[in-house]
């Protein structure tokens, strides 16, 4: 029964606001808010099997391969940076200045370098997308509990062990933050690289809709747009659970006990 | 995270970082290691800022680029905070929009890009819509976590005492969701000003992110980088000043909670 009463509850206004939409867009003359009815039409005919092949599969990719080499530089140079305290003194305003540039004022700049291939659109995901990581690695390393850390050295865990059973661990939540951080930067970089200069691409392609005055394709990218952050998003969170399911575990106890 | 910048002379090696950054974009393209039509060299990049400092276009674009800014940050926190403490002092609205509040958040607001080209064209609008449209959702969710956070205990002592309903917002609601809406506050500022930014690169609206844009079209590298790294200080100073701002009016708040990591 609680089940029930939590699904209605969370299905309801969804429901409500989709009908709404589709009824009161129902009889719509307006150019640029065509009936939902239409949009939904134009969805399922414009994105067909070899459309997403075409134009979403490349996004994703270019987003993914970003992300990755992002997360992997953030965390790789995060770590050393955290650790050596002479370092990270050195760094940070540079850090905190690199962070404050929006992101993509960074498209000219790698065009310059890289063309306008996918190389380019990469580049840029990694550039935007490493900041946030680095910067919270960086925190999440730092905030490593002393005790933690001298007790695994009474206990002679050192070099690579230390690393990955003690410091990594430890900074694994806000690791995490950062890359939640990122991951949103990174879904806008790909967009916008791909409105830059592109052939392909989702990003591409709903500005294509757009200067074609296709109003109901474009329509149905921007909604296909936000099915994909929130499918990301999603997925993203569910890996965090998973792969953090100790971290909740302990908060929740330290919330009960305090 | 403040005790470890407190001890020593924290600015020193932090300058030296800073030189060092400087030194290292002069001497790339000086040694051929880079082109220099690609990454001009420091001195360079300078005199192209003290070129555009001087002129008219540049204060006018940045004046353009921060008035979007603040009318679209002081909309979305405005309405974020009403929605917030609506939504998350009702039970049931609370239970029917989480699912909703899930679904729009993550929508990438570049998304809006296409649509807002379409409604506004190039004028201050465009860029107002996808300002509004991402710093709203950050203020909403801080402003949620805050109400959930009020002490039930507190809630409960003020009705038996009879507070009216408007002096349970006052008196309880407000004070513990305060340092939840200034950590939206900070979130939606920078968020803000990134979207500025794009807006005016991507749609061509007047400001900073446009003369970005005509510097690149023309090929004024140099330029290009003088503005980037304007915005860059831009995006600095508005760390600064929402974190300087926080710490001095919640100072007498500081112990309630710990910070909170986004």
């Amino acid at each position: 029964m609680d089940v029930l009463k939590k699904i209605g509850s969370a299905v309801a206004l969804p429901v409500l606001l989709f009908a709404g939409w589709f009824l009161l867009s129902d009889g719509s003359a307006s150019f640029y808010a065509p009936p939902l009815r239409q949009i939904l039409t134009a969805f399922a005919d414009t994105w067909q099997p070899e459309r997403l092949r075409a134009d979403v599969a490349p996004s994703l990719l270019r987003l993914l391969a970003g992300f990755l080499v992002a997360a992997l530089i953030g965390v790789g140079l995060g770590v050393a940076v955290g650790l050596n305290r002479r370092l990270r003194a050195v760094l940070e305003p540079v850090l905190e200045f690199f962070r404050a540039i929006p992101p993509p004022v960074l498209v000219p700049v790698i065009m310059l370098f890289a063309g306008i291939g996918d190389g380019m659109k990469v580049i840029v995901i990694v550039f935007g997308c490493v900041w946030p990581i680095l910067l919270n690695t960086v925190e999440g390393v730092r905030a490593v509990d002393s005790v933690v850390l001298d007790t695994a050295r009474a206990y002679g865990v050192t070099g690579p062990a230390r690393l990955t059973r003690v410091i990594l661990p430890s900074a694994s939540p806000q690791i995490a933050a950062g890359l939640r951080q990122a991951l949103s930067i990174a879904i806008i970089l790909m967009v916008i690289s791909e409105m830059f200069a592109s052939s392909n691409g989702l990003g591409f392609a709903v500005v294509q809709f757009q200067r074609s005055f296709a109003i109901p394709e474009m329509w149905s990218g921007i909604i296909l747009l936000g099915l994909l952050g929130f499918a990301l998003s999603l997925v993203f969170r569910l890996a965090e659970r998973w792969a953090l399911r100790w971290y909740e575990g302990l908060r929740a106890t330290r919330r009960r006990a305090g | 995270m403040t005790s470890a910048r407190r001890g020593g002379n924290p600015a020193r090696p932090g300058l030296a970082g800073l030189a060092g950054l400087l030194l290292i974009v002069e001497l790339l393209p000086r040694l051929r290691l880079v082109n220099d039509r690609f990454l001009p060299p420091t001195s360079r990049i300078a005199a192209a800022l003290a070129d555009e400092v001087s002129t008219s276009t540049f204060w006018h674009s940045l004046g353009e680029t921060l008035y979007a800014w603040a009318i679209g940050l002081v909309v979305a926190v405005v309405a974020g905070v009403l929605a917030g403490l609506v939504i998350g002092s009702v039970p049931l609205l609370r239970a029917l929009t989480a699912s909703t509040v899930e679904f729009l958040r993550p929508i990438p607001s570049v998304a809006l890009i296409p649509l807002a080209v379409l409604l506004y064209g190039t004028q201050l609008g465009s860029t107002l819509l996808l300002v509004c449209y991402a710093a709203f959702w950050q203020v909403l969710v801080q402003v949620l976590y805050g109400v959930a956070d009020v002490d039930p205990v507190a809630e409960e002592t003020a009705r038996s005492f009879r507070f009216s309903a408007w002096g349970r917002v006052r008196h309880v609601l407000w004070p513990t969701a305060l340092p939840y809406v200034f950590t939206g506050f900070r979130l939606a500022a920078s968020v803000a000003l990134v979207l500025t930014v794009t807006a005016e690169l991507v749609i061509g609206a007047p400001g900073l992110g446009k003369e970005i844009a005509t510097a690149q079209n023309s090929d004024a590298v140099a330029t290009m980088y003088a503005l980037i790294v304007v915005t860059g200080a831009l995006g600095v100073v508005i760390n600064l000043l929402t974190r300087t701002g926080e710490r001095r009016l919640l100072a007498w708040h500081q112990s309630v909670r710990g910070e909170v990591t986004v």
